[in-house]
C-alpha cells in the first residue's frame, strides 16, 4: 500500500487549514509566546506527525487545533469551517491516557454513542473492541488493563464515533519499547483500514519517520514550523533501511541534537 | 489584581450574610442584631472572661492533644512497620474505634469530677485514633524502593527510620494530626457544655442558660469558628512547606 | 492458633477491665447483664432507632444541599470567592456550638439534632464536594467536551462520576464525625437516643452498667454505619480511584 494519495477533488477546501496561528500565555504582565505563526495545511486522509524540542509547544498546538484552547490570533478551518471549540468529527487522543477509569471497556467505546438506538451501539462497540483487540475484556475495568490495552482503548473510543480527524499527543509515549512499536502497527493498520486524517504530536523521531506521510519539524519555544519533510516511502518501512536512517538524522539535525554521542 | 478581585467577591458575600443577619433580627424577638453581637464581645472583654476563656479551652485542648501525639505517633508508627502487629491489634482498633469520644463523656465526670481532667482524657480520645492510624497508614505505604535506597546510603538501622521512613511518611501523618485537631477543637466545645465552668463552650452554654443572653451566645460562636479556623490554617500551611509538598501534589502516589 | 492471635489483645483488655472493676467500672458480666436487659426490654432497639432516624436525616438533608453547592461552586469562580470564605469560617465552628441557638430555634424534639447534624455536615461536605470537583483530571473533562456533552451532560456523565469516589470517602468521614455529634447532642437536649441513654443512666442512679452497655452499642451503630459506607466505596465503579 503506498501512501495515502490526496482525495479526489471532491472538494476544494483542504482538510485542515491553519494560517498566522499566534498563542501567547499571560505571564506575570507580560505576555510570554508559545506559538508563533504556524502555517500548516493537511489534506484528508493524510497521516502528518509533528515533532520537536521538548517544550517547544507541540502539545499546546494540538489543543489549539483541537479546539480546546483560544488562539490569539490566526485562525484554524476544517472543511472551511472555521473551528470554535471541540467537535466529535475530531477526536482527541490525550497524553495521559483520558480514559474513564468509572467506565468499563464497553462504556468507554460507548461514550460518544448515546444518540444511537441500542442494537447498533452495541454492533459498534463490539466492531471496535474486535478492531483493536481487546476481545474478552469487555466488561473490564480500566485498572484491570495493561498500558498498551488502555491506549488501544483510548483509539478505539475515538474511532467509535467516526471522526474524520484523529489528534493524538504522544499517545505511546508511556508504553514500554515493544508495547510502543505494536501500537504503532496497529494504528498504521487502522490507518489504512480507515483512512482518518490522523495528527500525531511525538517526541519519538523514529516514530515519526515510521509513520507520518509528512513530518512537520517545530522549532524551540515559540514554535515555528521550521521544516516539512515528505516521505514518500511505502509502508511497511524498514526502520533499519538506508533511507529511514538518512531522514533520521536530517531531523536531528533541523531540531540541533548532535548524533554523535 | 486577582488578590484584590478575591478579597472583593469575600466582602460581597460577608455583607450579604451580615445583611440577611440583619433583617432577621428585625423580625425576630431573640436573635439579636449584629450590633448587639459586637457590644457583646466588649462586655465579655471588659469582664476579662474572653481572654480566660480562651486560654482555659486552648490549655485543655494543648494537653490533650500533645499527650495523643505522643502515644500515638510511636504507636502508629509501629502498626505501620510491623505487618504482624497490625493484623493482631486490627480488630481490637476497629472495635474502640468508633466509640464517640463523647460517649466517654458520662464515665469521664465519674473518673475524674469536675475539672480539667474530665475534657482532657476526652480529647485525648478523640485524637488518638486518626493520629495512631494515618501514622501506620503513612508508614505502611512507604515505597519498598525508598526504604531499600535509605539501607543503601544509610547504614544503621534508627538512620533509616529517621532519614527516609519518617519524612516519607510525614504527608500523610500531617493528615491525621490536622483531623486530629479539628476533632480536639470539637471535643473540647462539647466537654465544656456539660463538664465544667470555664472554657468557651461553657460560655455559650451558661450566656443561654443564665438569662437567654444570645448576643454573648453568637459571640462565642464566633469566636469558636475563628479559633478553629486559626488552628486548622496553622497545620494546613505545614502542609504547604515544600519539605512535604510533594506528597500532596496529585502525582506522588508512587 | 493464627487465626485466635487477634483475639489475644481483645482478651488482655476484658481481662484488665474484669482487674479494673470497681465502685465506678462495672464489671464485663455486669454490662453483658445490662445489654442484655436493655434488649429485652425493647429500650435498646428504641434508642437505637432514635438515633439513626435522626443521623439519616441530618445527613441526607446535608448531602442534598451541600453537594450540589459544592460541585456549583468549584465550576462558578465568582461564586466560590464569595461563598468559600463563608464556608470555611463555618467549617471549624463545632458543630455543638449551635446547641442553643438549635433549641431555640427548633424547640425540643428531632428538629434540633437533625439541624445540628446538617450544620456539622453541610459546609464540610461543601468544600469536599468542590476540592473533588477541582481535581478532576483535565484530561477527563476535555475529553468530554470532545465528544459534544452539552454543559448538563458532561455535569452527569463526566464531572459526577470523576468526583464521585474523592465525595464518597469524605463523605465516610463526615459521618463518622456527625455520629460523636449526634451523640453529644442528645446528652444536652432530647429525651431520647443513645446519647440521652447513656447520660440518663448515670444521672439516674449511677447505673454505670447501663452506661457501658449504651456505650457499646454507640460503637457497634457507629461501626456498621462505617462499614456500610466502605461498602459503597468497594463497588466496582468506586474502586477506580484506589487502585490508580
Amino acid at each position: 500500500m503506498s501512501t495515502a494519495p490526496a482525495l479526489p477533488g471532491i472538494d476544494a477546501h483542504p482538510k485542515l487549514s491553519v494560517r498566522g496561528l499566534y498563542l501567547s500565555f499571560d505571564d506575570g504582565g507580560k505576555p510570554r509566546p508559545i506559538l508563533d505563526g504556524v502555517d500548516l495545511t493537511v489534506e484528508a486522509g493524510e497521516f502528518v506527525c509533528l515533532v520537536g524540542p521538548s517544550g517547544c509547544g507541540k502539545s499546546t498546538l494540538l489543543h489549539v487545533l483541537g479546539g480546546f484552547l483560544q488562539p490569539t490570533s490566526g485562525s484554524v478551518e476544517i472543511d472551511g469551517e472555521e473551528v470554535r471549540g471541540p467537535d466529535p468529527r475530531r477526536i482527541f487522543v490525550f497524553q495521559e491516557s483520558a480514559v474513564f477509569p468509572w467506565l468499563t471497556v464497553e462504556g468507554n467505546i460507548g461514550f460518544g454513542l448515546t444518540h444511537l438506538p441500542g442494537r447498533e451501539r452495541a454492533e459498534r462497540i463490539a466492531h471496535y473492541i474486535d478492531l483493536v483487540g481487546l476481545g474478552g475484556f469487555e466488561r473490564a475495568f480500566p485498572h484491570q488493563l495493561s498500558g498498551g490495552m488502555k491506549q488501544r482503548l483510548e483509539v478505539a473510543r475515538a474511532l467509535a464515533v467516526n471522526p474524520d480527524v484523529l489528534y493524538m499527543d504522544e499517545p505511546f509515549a508511556s508504553l514500554d519499547y515493544i508495547t510502543r512499536m505494536e501500537m504503532r502497527r496497529e494504528l498504521l493498520r487502522i490507518w489504512q483500514r480507515e483512512r482518518k486524517t490522523i495528527l500525531l504530536v511525538t517526541h519519538d523521531i523514529d516514530e515519526a519517520v515510521q509513520l507520518g506521510d509528512r513530518v512537520l519539524v517545530l522549532s524551540a519555544r515559540p514554535a515555528r514550523i521550521r521544516q516539512t519533510l515528505e516521505i514518500p516511502m511505502p509502508h511497511p518501512r524498514d526502520a533499519g533501511a538506508p533511507e529511514t536512517i538518512r531522514l533520521r538524522s536530517r531531523i536531528l539535525d533541523e531540531i540541533g541534537v548532535a548524533k554523535n554521542i | 489584581m486577582k488578590r484584590i478581585e478575591s478579597i472583593l467577591w469575600a466582602a460581597l458575600g460577608g455583607l450579604a450574610v451580615l445583611i440577611v443577619w440583619q433583617a432577621a433580627a428585625a423580625q425576630s424577638a431573640v436573635l439579636p442584631t449584629p450590633w448587639k453581637v459586637v457590644r457583646g464581645f466588649a462586655e465579655l472583654a471588659r469582664k476579662g472572661v474572653l481572654v480566660d476563656y480562651t486560654f482555659a479551652s486552648l490549655w485543655r485542648v494543648a494537653r490533650g492533644y500533645l499527650l495523643a501525639v505522643a502515644l500515638a505517633l510511636p504507636a502508629g508508627a509501629a502498626l505501620g512497620y510491623y505487618a504482624g502487629a497490625r493484623r493482631n491489634m486490627d480488630l481490637l482498633i476497629q472495635i474502640l474505634r468508633p466509640i464517640s469520644p463523647l460517649a466517654w463523656m458520662p464515665m469521664a465526670v465519674v473518673w475524674f469530677g469536675v475539672g480539667d481532667a474530665a475534657p482532657i482524657f476526652l480529647i485525648f480520645l478523640g485524637a488518638f485514633f486518626p493520629i495512631l492510624l494515618w501514622t501506620a497508614e503513612g508508614v505502611r505505604t512507604v515505597p519498598r524502593a525508598f526504604l531499600l535506597a535509605g539501607r543503601n546510603f544509610c547504614g544503621s538501622h534508627s538512620a533509616v527510620v529517621r532519614r527516609v521512613l519518617i519524612p516519607a511518611a510525614f504527608p500523610k501523618i500531617l493528615i491525621g494530626l490536622r483531623a486530629a485537631l479539628g476533632i480536639a477543637w470539637l471535643v473540647v466545645v462539647a466537654a465544656e457544655m456539660i463538664a465544667v465552668n470555664s472554657g468557651l463552650g461553657y460560655l455559650i452554654i451558661d450566656s443561654r442558660n443564665a438569662g437567654q443572653r444570645y448576643d454573648l451566645v453568637i459571640a462565642g460562636m464566633l469566636l469558636i469558628g475563628a479559633i478553629g479556623l486559626i488552628l486548622d490554617g496553622a497545620l494546613q500551611r505545614a502542609e504547604k512547606l515544600k519539605f512535604f509538598a510533594w506528597g500532596f501534589r496529585h502525582d506522588a502516589n508512587v | 492458633m493464627r487465626r485466635l492471635k487477634p483475639l489475644l489483645p481483645l482478651a488482655l483488655l476484658v481481662a484488665l477491665w474484669q482487674l479494673a472493676a470497681g465502685r465506678f467500672i462495672p464489671t464485663p458480666t455486669a454490662v453483658a447483664h445490662a445489654l442484655g436487659g436493655l434488649l429485652a426490654s425493647g429500650a435498646l432497639i428504641k434508642h437505637i432507632v432514635a438515633s439513626v432516624f435522626r443521623i439519616t436525616w441530618g445527613f441526607l438533608l446535608a448531602s442534598l444541599v451541600a453537594i450540589p453547592c459544592g460541585m456549583a461552586l468549584a465550576l462558578h469562580r465568582r461564586w466560590r470567592l464569595t461563598v468559600n470564605p463563608l464556608l470555611a469560617l463555618l467549617r471549624p465552628l463545632s458543630p455543638l456550638a449551635w446547641t442553643p441557638l438549635a433549641v431555640l430555634w427548633f424547640g425540643v424534639g428531632d428538629s434540633p439534632a437533625i439541624f445540628l447534624i446538617f450544620i456539622a455536615c453541610a459546609p464540610t461536605l461543601a468544600l469536599i464536594a468542590m476540592a473533588a470537583v477541582r481535581s478532576i483530571k483535565p484530561a477527563y473533562v476535555n475529553a468530554g467536551r470532545n465528544f459534544g456533552l452539552s454543559n448538563v451532560q458532561l455535569l452527569r456523565r463526566v464531572i459526577f462520576p470523576a468526583a464521585a469516589p474523592q465525595i464518597l470517602a469524605g463523605m465516610r468521614t463526615t459521618l463518622a464525625v456527625a455520629w460523636s455529634v449526634l451523640i453529644s447532642g442528645e446528652m444536652l437536649s432530647v429525651n431520647s437516643g443513645l446519647g440521652f441513654l447513656i447520660m440518663d443512666a448515670r444521672n439516674a442512679g449511677n447505673r454505670f452498667d447501663l452506661v457501658f452497655a449504651g456505650m457499646l452499642a454507640i460503637g457497634a451503630v457507629g461501626f456498621g454505619i462505617d462499614a456500610a459506607m466502605r461498602l459503597m466505596e468497594r463497588t466496582e465503579m468506586m474502586r477506580w480511584a484506589q487502585l490508580r
